[in-house]
């Protein structure tokens, strides 16, 4: 006999309420999506957080389908993706939306980040959402540098061999030496099969766990302390009468239909260069990787992909191979020091002084022009050029301490000023 | 105001790092350093390809292999009849599922040519269309080499002149041109509209072949197209489908701007 419909409805809900009991799935819902307060302040510079959780699952999903096809060892690589660009149903489309999404996940990065830099997101108190997301950062490096290898290309094999032969520069200190540590990570005295293994199980496995442990504490600690915005107000410190903060506005519904617009501008743009574009002209899959790894015959000009080269180019700024070393490394550690760096009073660009402001410019300009000469071929010119441009990266840095305390800001004012 | 100028320096900045970019990729594109033949080549030609594909099993699939591609696929992209594949493009004892493999065994090439001939499917997207035409226009005769041929594009290639009876015998000319040398030692591209010489006046036709030098021409801008083709197989399908996959997109993405304009009516 058929039940009537509002006992059909009790019953699901008797079954919600179960599952409630056991699994805080309402309360999740409501913590974290309908009732959890964003500024509704956001600008475009906003669209980059949940753009990166896209390209993460994008990442995830095609590189399941790669490796039922892909073959980690050094006889079969090349040809295996060959056989997923050529013989797999749909294959390359899979192949081409994983490699040329690496590259998209890095413009996504690096926009946030600077978003970051824009509006003061990294100072007090949201300090560790900062550090947890420079580790992402740096594991994704370690992600793509790996995934890079896998094709076993040319250049797949001879930026590995550069790569690694970097940590040979550390000398001999007795219980650890730069040698020791190379043919370590190899797993062999060359680059070879045993390195291609391992860097397919990094790869694949340990370090996309990292990536996604990252990325729930990196939005723990944002949920921890909610959301900074354009302006760099709190808006917890503007409440109404039942606590919630004046200036902000439920995540869901709001912002998942604003992101939803910002994931169909952004596919938009992806679609574009996946299918009418999908090595970009050489800069996102390079023309040598396109010939076998061949550890006989070097290539004239090895570089990392695009998204490397500004560390590249200050790596090779450096006439001596320590130094160099050391100073890209410092490019990076330097950048989780940021918090720590700006002394400022106000968090947001729109109310700190002209200093930080051209300061702020000239570092995003030094940024891009490395990059720009981290892929050229290193001519005397060009490292010159590197070197001044490295100065002017670092001096961003140790200047922003006083810069930031000293100019003169504007007056921050106590709500929000714009809306959408 | 203040919000105002805020945006200008934020579009400016975004601006200049989009410009940055598109720079790089005319910085990564840039690195040739020998004077290369233009050529457009239009890889949705099917004539075309299939030209390019009866030269490229005539004269070229003897001693290169191009071993990620199947004869079936070539097939089915070209529009070709599993008996006109046959009767054009399989070589006797090969079945159509067979991938498109050389005749000759690498220890016979290696004792003929001193290196294994390369596998060809991917060459278009190693070399580039540009480099592969000018290679195959710039062969000339070189008594000094052990096979006779020499290559301007790539001095000293192993490969002997295969297509020499369509091409006819090419010598360097006695005078290159003003700027040959020059042009030789820049890493510019040749560009015909920036007044540097014509990379054909490098040459001297001593003895015309079967074809014209118009015909010839012609002849490897086939066999470019179909090695572009080969490099790539499936970009047949992505461009056509691509504007599928963008058609729904901005329908996609023009709803989600509706319902977020809904949602936020109420913001303010």
């Amino acid at each position: 006999m058929a039940r009537p419909a509002s006992s059909m409805r009790s019953q699901i809900t008797a079954l919600g309420n179960w599952v409630d009991k056991r699994l805080p799935v309402t309360s999740f819902w409501r913590d974290h999506l309908s009732e959890y307060y964003a500024p509704k302040n956001f600008n475009f510079w906003y669209f980059f957080g949940s753009l990166a959780l896209l390209v993460l699952v994008n990442q995830i999903v095609t590189g399941i389908f790669l490796t039922m096809q892909y073959k980690p060892s050094a006889e079969e690589a090349f040809a295996s993706v060959e056989f997923i660009m050529r013989d797999v149903p749909m294959g390359w489309l899979i192949r081409y939306l994983h490699s040329t999404g690496a590259s998209a996940f890095f413009v996504v990065i690096y926009l946030h980040m600077f978003r970051a830099l824009l509006y003061g997101s990294y100072k007090t108190p949201r300090e560790l959402i900062w550090i947890f997301g420079m580790l992402i950062y740096v594991v994704l490096m370690a992600e793509a540098f790996m995934g890079y290898v896998l094709p076993w290309g040319q250049m797949s094999y001879w930026g590995a061999q550069v790569i690694i032969s970097l940590f040979g520069a550390i000398p001999d200190l007795g219980f650890i030496s730069g040698e020791g540590l190379v043919d370590w990570i190899r797993g062999d005295y060359s680059v070879s099969d045993a390195t291609l293994n391992r860097f397919f199980a990094l790869h694949v496995i340990a370090l996309p766990l990292a990536l996604l442990m990252l990325v729930l504490l990196h939005l723990t600690a944002l949920h921890q302390v909610g959301s900074n915005n354009p302006d760099g107000i709190e808006i917890k410190e503007h409440k109404d009468a039942d606590g919630k903060p004046v200036d902000g506005i439920p995540f869901h519904p709001y912002y998942t239909v604003k992101d939803l617009f910002g994931v169909g501008v952004f596919m938009l743009l992806f679609a574009f260069i996946i299918f009418y574009a999908p090595d970009g002209g050489g800069l996102l899959l390079e023309h040598d990787n396109f010939v076998p790894a061949d550890p006989l015959v070097t290539p004239a000009h090895i570089k990392p992909v695009w998204y490397f080269t500004p560390f590249f180019a200050i790596l090779k700024a450096v006439p001596d191979k320590l130094g160099g070393v050391l100073v890209m490394g410092l490019a990076i550690v330097v950048l989780f020091l940021l918090p720590w760096l700006d002394r400022s009073r106000v968090k947001s660009i729109r109310y700190k002084g002209w200093p930080s402001k051209i300061a702020l410019a000239i570092f995003a300009i030094s940024f891009v022009r490395l990059g720009m000469l981290g892929i050229g071929e290193g001519t005397p010119e060009q490292l010159r050029e590197s070197q001044v441009w490295t100065i002017i990266y670092f001096a961003f840095f140790i200047t922003m301490p006083f810069i930031s305390r000293m100019e003169k800001t504007r007056p921050v004012p106590e709500r929000v000023t714009s809306s959408h | 105001m203040m919000l105002y100028t805020m945006k200008k320096q934020l579009t400016a900045v975004a601006f200049s790092m989009l410009l940055g970019l598109t720079a790089t990729a005319a910085m990564a594109a840039g690195d040739a350093d020998t004077p290369l033949f233009n050529v457009d080549i239009n890889v949705f030609d099917v004539a075309s390809i299939q030209k390019g594909a009866r030269t490229f099993t005539d004269y070229c699939l003897g001693c290169h292999s191009a071993g990620y591609m199947r004869f079936k696929r070539l097939a089915r992209d070209l529009g070709y009849s599993e008996e006109e594949v046959e009767q054009y493009l399989l070589p006797p004892g090969r079945e159509l599922g067979n991938t498109m493999d050389s005749a000759m065994s690498s220890e016979l090439g290696t004792e003929l040519f001193g290196i294994e001939p390369p596998d060809l499917s991917l060459v278009a997207r190693s070399r580039g269309e540009q480099w592969l035409y000018s290679y195959f226009l710039s062969f000339y005769q070189d008594d000094e080499r052990s096979l006779g041929w020499n290559n301007t594009v790539f001095p000293n290639a192993s490969m002997p002149h295969v297509l020499w009876e369509l091409q006819g015998t090419q010598v360097l000319a006695q005078q290159p041109a003003e700027h040959g040398e020059e042009h030789a030692a820049g890493d510019e591209q040749h560009d015909e509209h920036s007044g540097h010489p014509n990379p054909a006046d490098q040459f001297e036709l001593l003895e015309p072949g079967l074809q014209s030098p118009e015909e010839y021409r012609r002849t490897i801008q086939d066999l470019v197209t179909f090695l572009v083709y080969l490099s790539e197989p499936a970009q047949l399908q992505r461009h056509s489908l691509g504007i599928w996959v963008i058609l729904f997109l901005v329908i996609f993405t023009f709803i989600a701007w509706l319902l977020k304009a809904e949602y936020w009516r109420d913001i303010h």
